[in-house]
């Protein structure tokens, strides 16, 4: 491998990297080993603690907990989409009583945690009469609240971008502004922005975990009941390994996926190169 | 309003509980997130692919399985007993860190390839031209996308209320306890949020962009 940051390795600093390899490799096994042995000495690899996960009935219960993460995933990416686009045509209008609230509304939704916008759901509405809110709702119009408006940056930013001659374009083929934007800007400023945007999936993929807090049955809920099954030997660190590996392997087959639509994209006509300037947002 | 008076000291401390968790986090996010993108643009290949492995792991595992993680199954291995709050500092730390390097590195490699080439032809090995000429540009070209990750790293804050800790995230629970009414209690919370938010870091990010703009 090339970098500009430093020359192509001579001798002596080939054996210098031979030697720091060896010393970083043995770090981090030396981390990992004292992490194993910390783990094996206080029995969490004892078959007692992982025997909870040998029942059928506990297997079928994490896979259907999957099912609800992935569910409220899908309710909450779709919603976020469809609300992004809406917010960044919003704050892209020429009438400013159309801009100015749509800009309002995203920068105070971007300032607000989403944790408590979930509280705000859960436990603020039921008292004023709203009823019907379940975890679920909850979870899935606050992460599409939160992640719409980052998201509307994110198209905003990426129709912005684009050279101003596409516009024009449009209207001298005499376009209406709405078709402009829908047939003209939208589709290439999704595909200019399109590592941003799977980024942003991945984020609300993980703050499903959020639902933990108000008691919503995902993953991490169900994985943590397990974990404080007292007969077992409160297997908290199994359950929670489980959910780890089940959020990582998630989250890579969700890039994974995105990965390939956007290589299946870059085959079609040529995109447009731009730089995008916003990043995903934690 | 009587929500807030009369709770004052309940805000006070949640609100100091989470400035202690952002500022001490962010501390150690920048320096970790430092190294780690030092290590991934490093000539070694087992500190590159060890970077790797840190920055995949940890973004792919949400912020509350991590939290868990550590307030929940810590405790399990008879390790030195760590506070709630301290635990959930580490946490954080942790899973920032991983944000802060990503951001870093994007600032790395907008670094025009002249300043690393004329540090080499200057003779400047690896980690000085990295100190004394890259990163300081990297750092001044990165400020926005820093301080979006400091926003959320104030915002991910409240996440430690699931796990024991009294900040802001834990106020709703202690005024319903007192039978205050949740909403209002929370609506001031996301109002301090936003404030704290686009009154304060916003106009501290602004500040930071013109006092260190890159002049090219």
């Amino acid at each position: 491998m090339t970098s500009i940051l430093f020359d192509a390795p001579g001798p002596r600093a080939r054996s210098r990297n031979v030697v720091l390899s060896v010393i970083t490799v043995l770090v981090v096994l030396a981390i990992i080993g004292f992490i194993i042995l910390r783990f094996t000495e206080s029995g969490q690899f004892t078959a007692a603690k992982w025997k909870i996960f040998t029942f059928p009935l506990v297997q079928k219960t994490i896979l259907s907990s999957i099912g609800v993460t992935l569910r409220a995933f899908a309710a909450a990416a779709v919603g976020s989409l469809l609300f992004g686009i809406l917010l960044a045509f919003g704050r892209l209008s020429d009438h400013r009583w159309i801009s100015l609230p749509c800009y309002w509304v995203t920068e105070l939704l971007r300032a607000i945690p989403v944790l408590i916008m979930m509280m705000i759901l859960y436990y603020g509405l039921p008292p004023l009469g709203v009823h019907g809110i379940t975890p679920f709702t909850a979870v899935v119009v606050a992460l599409i609240a939160y992640n719409g408006s980052v998201l509307a940056e994110v198209f905003r930013a990426g129709i912005e971008s684009l050279p101003k001659g596409q516009k024009e374009a449009g209207f001298a083929i005499g376009l209406s502004k709405g078709k402009v934007q829908r047939l003209i800007l939208l589709p290439q400023a999704v595909r200019a922005m399109l590592p941003v945007i799977i980024a942003q999936l991945v984020v609300i993929l993980k703050d499903t975990a959020l639902g933990f807090i108000i008691t919503f049955n995902e993953i991490l809920f169900q994985a943590n009941y397990f974990g404080t099954q007292a007969q077992y030997g409160s297997p908290v660190l199994p359950a929670l390994m489980v959910a780890g590996a089940t959020y990582i392997v998630l989250c890579l087959l969700l890039s994974g996926i995105a990965k390939w639509l956007e290589w299946r994209l870059r085959r079609g006509p040529k995109a447009i190169e731009i730089q995008p300037k916003v990043m995903a947002d934690a | 309003m009587n929500t807030l008076t009369d709770n004052l000291e309940l805000f006070t401390t949640g609100f100091k509980n989470t400035g202690i968790l952002f500022i001490v986090s962010a501390v150690f996010a920048l320096i970790l997130g430092t190294i780690v993108a030092a290590m991934r643009v490093s000539p070694v290949p087992a500190m590159r692919a060890a970077g790797t492995l840190y920055v995949n792991t940890v973004r792919n595992m949400p912020l509350t399985v991590i939290l868990a993680f550590f307030a929940l199954g810590y405790p399990k291995l008879g390790l030195v007993p760590v506070n709630f709050i301290t635990a959930a500092a580490i946490g954080l730390s942790l899973y920032t860190a991983t944000y802060v390097a990503e951001a870093i590195r994007s600032g790395i490699n907008t670094v025009p390839v002249g300043q690393a080439e004329a540090a080499r032809a200057i003779g400047l090995p690896f980690m000085q031209s990295l100190t004394l000429v890259i990163l300081p540009q990297a750092f001044r070209s990165v400020i926005p996308p820093l301080f979006s990750v400091f926003i959320a790293l104030l915002k991910n804050t409240t996440v430690a209320a699931g796990f024991s800790v009294l900040e802001a995230g834990a106020i709703r629970a202690n005024l319903s306890e007192r039978g205050y009414p949740a909403l209002t209690g929370l609506l001031w919370v996301a109002l301090i949020f936003v404030i704290l938010v686009i009154g304060v870091l916003s106009p501290l990010q602004r500040y930071f962009e013109n006092k260190w703009r890159v002049a090219r």
